[in-house]
């Protein structure tokens, strides 16, 4: 010991308070050092978890004599609300960084509000981490059940970095309230029957239960709503740094999602790889291109791609399926026994078919072999998706006033979406370009129809045509008298 | 179809769920099981449970009911013409599984969405028995959020409310034109009429609440919605407009923004390519600039280029002080707290310190140092007790002596 410096300074006192997180025990010490006029310097503070912090502390255990004259401490409201999270914090310094701030307050009664201040952002940096690590707890805390006769009981296993605990003890109790669980930690236990919360010693990993097998369903759950198109791996380790990792069984899927993030990203845009690139400038170029077209399984069936045709600037245009097995034979639009039913039809209706540009909403004919016969298949949605690029390219460069589509494909080719025809028919809609568009069935569906229902087909497969044609010379009637 | 395990569902129904970006469990009531039969508690402030790689919080369990759809939306992996694998779980599964997950502590509760079946109401039938099995047979008091069905009856979506903590409608795009060409089956107007009417319900349950104190609360996290970024063509501008719009005339709490990722089996109409991550972080940017800033709309529009996009490599903030040079340098010792918010690098907390401080002394550099993360950025556009820029502010080459300068080809620039 050494007489000598306390000869000339004033007394030393060092104060132990009965566990780390012990408000009221500093609080009660504090104020009594304050009356007593101790300047901060002259204590040592500790408590049972820090008893190693300074080795060499020296000072009296016996508290000084309060003059009773002495004025009350005084403390403003936010340094005192303050003080209760710092005093959970690890950090040995966090008494006594406490104390000098109640000592300047003695004199700085606004001090708090000095938010530049050394010490009062020390303290604010303090009690940010705390209740960064109340909210990590809250959130981090897994438990795992054991079950037995007596009801379930959760277990979980968790490190804190702070003297959280017992403050963050009540977030549990108001949640979990039905359910018996217990949370162990190095730094001390819960356990909570559903009427009465206990403290107990600091526990081991090895006192948890292992796993639960709700944690596979779980896992599961934590890999399939990872978008691995989005990987954004700083941002998962800012709020969720790897000293938590170990204890929550979803973490171990981390390396092998973030592996094969890149190689599934790049797979979903190779899959969809659409880019066609700038649009063809004239029919003759989209003709060629789409010979060469193979964005589809139907344009890599080895038949020759059929181009629509008829005057570029037509008014009206004729939109169909798919070429048949004639009309990939030939290379013409309609030139077999459907188109042949509709020539006859549109020239009932007084429509000259050869004013009108013919096209599809498909390119390639889709078939299955049967014997000798090449069957006639729908196009897939997708298909007609993909070889919208050409109809539209189509639409850009023959700018009809009038689109007819014949059958669900066309006009999902030129809806975006799959209609009811029967439900769309004979009313005309607008497109994006300003063109009119109607649609009615596909002749090919009246060639496979018998007898009487035959007949009824054909009449409204008649009576749209005829709506049409009406619409047409009034829609060219009126660009005459506009123009 | 052979039965798919619950395990198998799950990973099918949350891959599904997964492109709606909200996950919020916040500003709902305060509830807690304290004394009840139940289980579950919302604290008003929400919690992350997990992160994924991706950097999106894992709150709650978001699944789809189901992803089988009669809806044809191109940008969505559930769409009709999808191939993806179907499934569905019954409303009692849903309900197993939120409790067991809760119980664990993995979640704070239920975010469930579906898949269109059968009809709009049918579907949200079957949403609502969910949220009801839990508030009403298990006492749950954790948080729920239930995805509306627009063309849904009117009834159930009232109903949805007195269960849910939130409700909500996505707009999907920003434009009625990005709609009508992507989601061909949904209609604008009757997304906003939806939208509409929960505003109503809200604002008269909220009424009802201050009159009568056992009104039955409705929604009290309030609704949100959510658009797709990219997948149009519309501009940064476009969006901020349509987003203020929104949160105007519905009383939104949050807007979302989601970049258009790529999905497996992509409809043909969509070219797949990176996500715009850049740019959906730079729009939620300009939104907390309207919302916690005291930004106008048409200032954060300001921002933008005149291509009506935002700066990639700045953000909208920084961009609109370069722009309006005149309102700076800014006395941190003496100007109103509302210039304060527009000096770039000063946060709201940063500029309530400053606040606070003042009153106690005058602040040197050093003083606003130590409140915000870089003082270097701060500098050009503050005046302290020691410090003026003098001709700083003015230089031309400003932006590459406060901005990082280009970085080498970050790939989420491009995107």
């Amino acid at each position: 010991m050494t007489p000598f410096r306390s000869m000339r300074l004033p007394e030393a006192f060092r104060i132990t308070l009965s566990a780390p997180d012990d408000f009221e025990g500093w609080r009660d010490a504090a104020r009594r050092m304050i009356r007593a006029d101790v300047p901060p310097d002259r204590i040592t503070w500790e408590s049972p978890a820090d008893q190693s912090a300074d080795l060499f502390a020296q000072g009296d255990r016996r508290l000084p004599a309060q003059p009773a004259d002495a004025p009350q401490p005084r403390a403003s409201r936010d340094f005192l609300q303050l003080a209760q999270s710092v005093i959970l914090h690890s950090d040995s310094t966090r008494f006594s960084l406490l104390y000098r701030m109640l000592w300047r307050l003695q004199s700085r009664p606004r001090l708090m509000e000095d938010k530049a201040d050394a010490d009062v952002r020390a303290m604010e940096d303090l009690a940010r981490n705390v209740r960064r690590d109340i909210h990590k707890m809250r959130a981090f805390v897994r438990f795992r059940v054991i079950e037995s006769e007596a009801g379930d009981h959760y277990v979980a296993w968790f490190e804190p970095d702070h003297h959280i605990l017992r403050a963050n003890a009540g977030f549990f109790v108001r949640r979990f309230t039905t359910m018996h669980w217990s949370i162990l930690t190095p730094r001390g236990t819960l356990h909570w029957d559903g009427e009465v919360l206990q403290e107990g010693p600091p526990a081991t990993r090895a006192d948890a239960p292992s796993g639960d097998p709700v944690e596979a369903l779980w896992r599961k759950y934590y890999a399939s709503t990872f978008n691995p198109a989005r990987l954004k791996i700083g941002a998962m380790l800012k709020e969720m740094p790897r000293r938590y990792w170990k204890n929550m069984p979803e973490t171990a899927l981390i390396p092998e999602l973030i592996a094969g993030a890149q190689a599934r990203e790049a797979q979903m845009v190779k899959a969809g790889e659409q880019d066609f690139g700038e649009q063809p400038q004239s029919l003759a170029a989209i003709a060629e291109a789409i010979l060469a077209c193979r964005r589809c399984e139907m344009g890599c069936n080895g038949t020759r791609a059929v181009m629509g045709e008829g005057p570029q600037g037509a008014a009206l245009m004729i939109v169909g399926e798919q070429p048949g097995d004639t009309e990939e034979a030939q290379g013409k639009p309609f030139v077999g026994p459907a188109g042949q039913l509709l020539r006859a039809h549109l020239q009932n209706a007084g429509i000259d078919m050869e004013q009108a540009y013919v096209t599809n909403a498909v390119k390639h004919f889709k078939f299955v072999p049967r014997g000798k016969h090449r069957l006639h298949q729908n196009p897939t949605a997708k298909e007609i998706d993909i070889c919208r690029w050409w109809l539209d390219g189509e639409r850009a460069l023959v700018r009809p006033r009038l689109v007819l589509a014949l059958g669900a494909s066309a006009a999902r080719s030129l809806l975006g979406k799959t209609v009811s025809v029967q439900k769309v028919r004979g009313e005309p809609q607008v497109l994006a370009d300003g063109s009119e568009l109607w649609i009615t069935t596909h002749p090919s569906y009246l060639l496979r129809l018998e007898d009487q229902s035959r007949a009824e087909e054909e009449a409204k497969f008649a009576n749209d045509l005829r709506k049409v044609s009406t619409r047409l010379s009034e829609l060219s009637g009126r660009i005459s008298t506009e123009g | 179809m052979s039965q798919l395990s619950v395990l198998e569902r799950l990973e099918i129904l949350a891959d599904a769920a997964k492109y709606d970006a909200s996950c919020a469990s916040s500003g709902t009531a305060k509830r807690n099981s304290k004394g009840g039969k139940g289980i579950g508690s919302t604290e008003g402030m929400g919690i992350c449970h997990a992160y994924a790689p991706d950097g999106r919080c894992i709150s709650l369990l978001k699944i789809l009911l189901t992803n089988h759809c009669v809806f044809d939306c191109h940008y969505c992996i559930n769409r009709k013409s999808s191939n993806t694998r179907r499934a569905r779980f019954t409303p009692q599964e849903v309900v197993d599984l939120t409790l067991s997950f809760y119980r664990r502590n993995y979640i704070e509760g239920l975010f469930l969405s579906s898949g269109i079946i059968k009809s709009a109401s049918h579907t949200m039938e079957q949403l609502i028995e969910v949220a009801r099995i839990l508030r009403e047979e298990h006492d749950f008091r954790g948080y729920i959020h239930l995805k509306t069905i627009p063309e849904a009856d009117p009834e159930l979506v009232a109903q949805a409310g007195l269960y849910a903590d939130r409700v909500s409608i996505n707009v999907e795009l920003p434009t009625v034109a990005g709609l009508t060409r992507l989601a061909p089956d949904k209609s604008a107007p009757q997304i906003e009429g939806a939208m509409g009417s929960l505003k109503e319900a809200i604002v008269e349950a909220k009424d009802a609440r201050k009159r009568f104190r056992n009104a039955p609360k409705f929604a009290p996290a309030g609704q949100s919605t959510q658009m797709i970024v990219g997948a149009d063509a519309a501009t940064d501008s476009d969006i901020v407009g349509r987003a203020s719009t929104l949160y105007g005339n519905f009383g939104l709490r949050r807007v979302y923004y989601s970049a258009f990722s790529p999905i497996p089996d992509a409809s043909a109409v969509l070219p797949l390519k990176r996500p715009p991550l850049m740019r959906e972080h730079r729009l939620y940017q300009s939104d907390w600039l309207m919302r916690f800033y005291g930004y106008a709309p048409h200032e954060v529009q300001q921002a933008a280029g005149a291509d009506g996009m935002l700066p990639l490599d700045i953000d909208p903030k920084l961009a609109w002080a370069l722009r309006f040079r005149g309102d700076f340098p800014v006395d941190v010792n003496r100007a109103p707290r509302e210039k304060l918010l527009r000096v770039p690098g000063l946060g709201v907390k940063a500029v309530n310190a400053i606040v606070a401080a003042r009153r106690q002394r005058r602040l040197r550099l050093a003083d606003v140092g130590k409140l915000t993360v870089s003082i270097t950025k701060v500098r050009p556009f503050i005046i302290a007790e020691d410090w003026r820029p003098v001709l700083l502010t003015d230089r031309t080459d400003l932006q590459s002596l406060i901005a990082p300068a280009a970085r080498p080809a970050q790939m989420e620039l491009f995107a």
